[in-house]
């Protein structure tokens, strides 16, 4: 800049000189000037100032133009502390003929002779194109920075000092300006906001000179109205715009913008502005952004309709209660244009939750749920299916679909059986809602209203639901116990010792998890009557000859007739940590077993627990003593049986035989004695 | 009681019989006193006692039919169950040991040695003459013979005597060692339990098979007895049925001239009625007991 001005001011010196030359053949014009003093031509060419100042620093020295009366006063030594203190005064006013005085009126100082670049900024931005048109509020260089007292901008005098620029600024833009009155100037009370705000609070006092002034986020020269692209305000402009002071931004509001989303795709996401309105940022998270209250200019109204008849009705009143009752209409639906009359017409997708919510998306997309819905499948529930749309309520709200006494019901829409869900699955769970009402977790959680009881989102996740197959559901048999596990930790200790734990076993069978034994949504109290007897039957379907032979002792019978007070296989094989008898660690272990009979046999004795929980009178090799026993008694019973029966059986005619002459008997003596008493009666008459 | 042999005949006629004088009126005839009073009780105990054993050892036998858990859930639960079957046993070692106390009661007052009373006429001990009456019966089954002339106990009443009373040593020891296994275990091994389980469970098998078969077969359904005999629990019988059924007791009784001693007045009716109407109870229970076994151990057992 600097060698550019010595290379012009080379150029006005020669200028200059041949003007000098020339001067006596200068053309006498109407003089509009009326200068009180003679200039001091001869002192000219050693400082031209210093001669335009013998007149101009005259503090009455006006001229009129039309009616206006314009002082020609000239503060030299300002001009002397000025950065142009080194021109001479036609170094600006280049068309000037110093030596025809009183002046013709001067053409206005091009500053872009010298700042050219500047000078082409404003002559594109909202301001030149007006004084363009002749807009005769439009601002020129002066207007902001004054005329012969520039000083840097570093300098605290300067007009565009940062604590000044707002002022320079508000001259203008303020309320009650003609500018603001007359122009079409969206924003209103832009300086008493901006006064009040984080900014305007930190620049003007606290004097941190390093606060946003206007210019900082509008530029200086390359002012723009928001609805130009190139604008710094524009909508996909204003974020690299804010990030220039707040470069780590984005780390701050990662939940919001992810990455480089922001800048990236700003069409989808919401602009610094829709939260922090512009000129109110304010150190508080801002409620409203692009103004609500717009949208609700039609969408309050209950009849309103989409052209396909769906209602577009919003509940104005379910906002502030809702999760995101800080959160603008243009947040999420953010397509938005303001600069349209109807800024939602350039909207052509439906709400983005995951703009926000990108890792619950993350997790949703890999469900199944997600999956259906990447199909395109109408069966496919998405975010609003669960949780609403404007009236979104957090987890722990009791009138929140997603608190966990309203999750099955909400689960229940879809995989109650015969709804939509239900009818396409093909697995082996059925009445999943029914059973799971019934089940401890349901009735401790529906009847009782315990909230920490597992509910489906529990086991199922709430948003990366996965079928049993894949091995990375948190319903996968591999999975199960760790699921279980995070309410049941202590159980979960327990049976990663045991013998049914994966980690334990490498005999490639296959091993039972939680949800065998206690099955998916019936799961019962462990003391109920029903659970310990059916446990047996669980146990025996892997264990089934050893189940057998239970069921031929003691313990094993009064089971089977549905008493619980005998021992069970959990009773001295344990629940959750069965292990290997010959574990130590075992309840059935050589040190343990005694104690384990105690349980229920006080006092039994080493001897007493050699007592054979499994025996079977079927295997001669394992149990002789039984085998024979068991024989032996058969034999008995058996001839016994065949002595006594053939006995019978020989009897049976004789006995026969004898019944038939004891009623002939009978009847004979009847005849006789009836015969005797006619007989008597006859004798008798 | 004095023993004088006899012809033997196949049934005896009424008109043989000397009717001793009737003193009350023309329809009372007296009856044989078959068994006093104390044995009537016994039986009656034994049979309360038999019964209820079965059952509810039976419901835990057979604990893999529903009727089992049924009759289980009628008799209060297993615990109950189980109490009940403790009390009956009791009540049976009750009479076994009231039993072995009144033959002792009974050689003192009568002033007999053992040996006579073991190996006496009336002793239920099997002597040679049961040796001779079975083979004799056998000879009757197959058409070879006449009917034996059968005294006051016959070979096969001796044999449902004593198979009770080995049933009971055998169940009742075994009983003992289950109810109280801690204490048994002291001595025995524990395994001993199960093959006291086994011995148990099948004795009681044989036992009620036996009794609710074989025995009432015998005494109350063969077709000249059909449908009961209730001389067990009246003590009565008629002096017909006498003559007819235990020929040789009768003709002793009346060579030895104590026959009228034998003899007493008929109980009242009502009397009658009611021991009929217990004895169909124990013959219903023992009959729906034994098509419980068989249904069991055929079409049920597992």
């Amino acid at each position: 800049m600097h060698k550019i001005a010595r290379r012009r001011w080379l150029v006005i010196i020669a200028f200059l000189a041949m003007a000098a030359l020339a001067f006596s053949r200068q053309a006498k014009e109407p003089a509009k000037e009326q200068p009180k003093e003679p200039a001091k031509a001869a002192e000219k060419k050693e400082d031209p100032s210093e001669t335009c100042l013998a007149c101009h620093s005259e503090k009455t020295m006006t001229t009129r133009h039309g009616k206006q009366t314009i002082s020609l006063y000239v503060d030299g030594k300002r001009f002397a502390k000025s950065v142009h203190a080194e021109l001479s005064c036609t170094g600006c006013h280049s068309d000037l003929d110093p030596d025809n005085i009183p002046h013709p009126t001067p053409a206005k100082v091009d500053c872009s002779n010298c700042h050219a670049q500047e000078g082409k900024q404003h002559a594109a931005s909202l301001h030149g194109k007006a004084l363009a048109k002749g807009d005769s509020l439009a601002p020129r260089c002066v207007s902001c920075h004054g005329n012969h007292d520039i000083v840097p901008v570093k300098d605290r005098d300067s007009a565009v000092a940062p604590l000044k620029v707002p002022f320079v600024c508000g001259k203008c833009h303020s309320e009650g300006t003609p500018v603001q009155q007359t122009r079409n100037i969206p924003q209103h009370d832009i300086l008493t906001n901006y006064s009040e705000s984080i900014h305007g609070e930190g620049l003007l006092k606290r004097g941190l000179t390093v606060a946003p002034n206007c210019a900082s986020c509008h530029t200086a020269h390359n002012i723009l109205p928001h609805t130009d692209p190139n604008s710094s305000i524009a909508r996909k402009n204003i974020a690299s715009t804010c990030t220039r002071c707040h470069s780590q931004i984005e780390e701050v509001h990662r939940k919001t913008i992810k990455g480089e989303l922001w800048e990236k795709e700003a069409h989808v996401l919401p602009a610094c502005v829709d939260c922090h309105q512009p000129h109110k940022i304010r150190k508080v998270y801002y409620a409203q952004g692009m103004a609500d209250a717009d949208c609700l200019r039609c969408h309050a109204n209950d009849n309103l309709r989409s052209k396909d008849g769906r209602t577009m009705f919003v509940n104005a009143a379910e906002m502030p209660g809702s999760r995101h009752a800080k959160v603008a209409c243009s947040q999420c639906h953010s397509e938005v244009n303001a600069s349209r009359v109807r800024p939602c017409e350039t909207i052509t997708k439906k709400v983005d939750c995951s703009a926000c919510h990108a890792e619950v998306a993350q997790q949703y997309q890999r469900s199944v749920h997600g999956q259906l819905h990447a199909k395109d499948d109408p069966n496919a529930p998405v975010c609003r299916d669960c949780h609403g749309t404007h009236k979104i309520l957090g987890k722990r709200d009791v009138n929140s679909p997603s608190f966990p006494t309203n999750v099955p019901g909400l689960c229940a829409n879809c995989h109650r059986e015969g709804m939509k869900a239900a009818v396409r699955y093909k697995g082996e769970q059925h009445e999943i809602i029914a059973n799971y009402s019934e089940s401890i977790h349901g009735k401790g959680l529906l009847k009782s209203g315990l909230t920490v009881t597992a509910t489906c989102t529990s086991c199922h996740t709430a948003h990366r639901e996965l079928p049993k197959t894949d091995p990375e559901s948190t319903v996968n048999p591999k999975n199960v116990p760790q699921t279980c596990g995070v309410c049941h930790n202590g159980i979960q200790e327990q049976f990663s010792h045991s013998v049914h734990a994966a980690a334990n076993d490498h005999s490639g069978k296959q091993l039972p998890v939680c949800s065998d034994c206690h099955t998916a949504h019936t799961i019962q109290r462990a003391d109920q009557d029903q659970f310990k007897l059916e446990i047996m039957n669980k146990c025996g379907r892997c264990h089934a000859a050893i189940a057998e032979t239970y069921f031929e002792t003691y313990h094993g019978k009064v089971s089977r007739l549905g008493y619980t007070k005998t021992a069970k296989c959990y009773d001295c094989h344990g629940a959750h940590d069965i292990r290997n008898v010959n574990d130590p660690q075992s309840h059935l272990s050589r040190a343990n077993v005694v104690a384990t009979c105690q349980k229920c046999h006080t006092g039994a004795t080493r001897r007493f627990a050699g007592y054979l929980t499994h025996a079977t009178h079927h295997d001669p090799r394992k149990f002789p003593f039984l085998f024979w026993t068991f024989w032996g008694m058969t034999s008995l019973l058996v001839s016994t049986f065949m002595i006594g029966g053939l006995h019978t059986l020989l009897w049976f005619p004789k006995a026969m035989q004898m019944r038939r002459e004891l009623r002939a008997e009978e009847a004979r003596e009847a005849a006789q004695s009836s015969a005797d008493e006619k007989q008597a009666g006859r004798e008798a008459k | 009681m004095s023993s004088t042999a006899k012809a033997p005949e196949v049934v005896s006629r009424p008109e043989q019989v000397t009717v001793p004088p009737t003193t009350t009126g023309p329809h009372k005839q007296l009856e044989y006193v078959r068994f006093q009073p104390r044995y009537r009780v016994m039986h009656a105990c034994m049979v309360l006692s038999f019964i209820t054993l079965a059952l509810t050892g039976l419901s835990l036998k057979f604990s893999y039919t529903a009727w089992a858990a049924r009759l289980s859930r009628i008799l209060g639960g297993f615990e109950t169950a189980g109490f009940i079957h403790r009390s009956a046993a009791v009540l049976m070692f009750t009479v076994f040991i009231g039993h072995l106390a009144d033959i002792v009661r009974t050689k003192k007052r009568q002033r007999r040695s053992w040996g006579e009373m073991l190996f006496g006429k009336d002793s239920l001990l099997l002597n040679g003459q049961d040796l001779r009456e079975f083979l004799a019966t056998m000879r009757w089954f197959l058409g070879l013979g006449p009917r034996p002339r059968y005294g006051r106990w016959t070979y096969w009443e001796k044999f449902d005597y004593f198979a009770v009373f080995w049933g009971i040593f055998v169940i009742g020891s075994t009983g003992l060692t289950l109810w109280f296994p801690i204490l048994f275990t002291r001595l025995l091994p524990g395994w001993f339990i199960n093959v006291a389980t086994i011995i148990h469970s099948d004795e009681a098998l044989l036992a009620t098979g036996f009794i609710f078969t074989i025995h009432f077969f015998n005494t109350h359904l063969r077709p000249e007895k059909f449908p009961m005999d209730i001389t067990v629990f009246t003590g009565h019988m008629p002096l017909a049925e006498l003559k007819r059924d235990k020929p040789r007791e009768y003709e002793e009784l009346v060579a030895s001239g104590g026959l009228e001693e034998h003899l007493a007045e008929p109980h009242q009716p009502i009397v009658v009625k009611t021991v009929r109407f217990f004895a169909w109870i124990a013959l219903g229970t023992g009959f729906s007991i034994v098509v419980w076994i068989i249904y069991a151990m055929i079409f049920a057992y597992r």
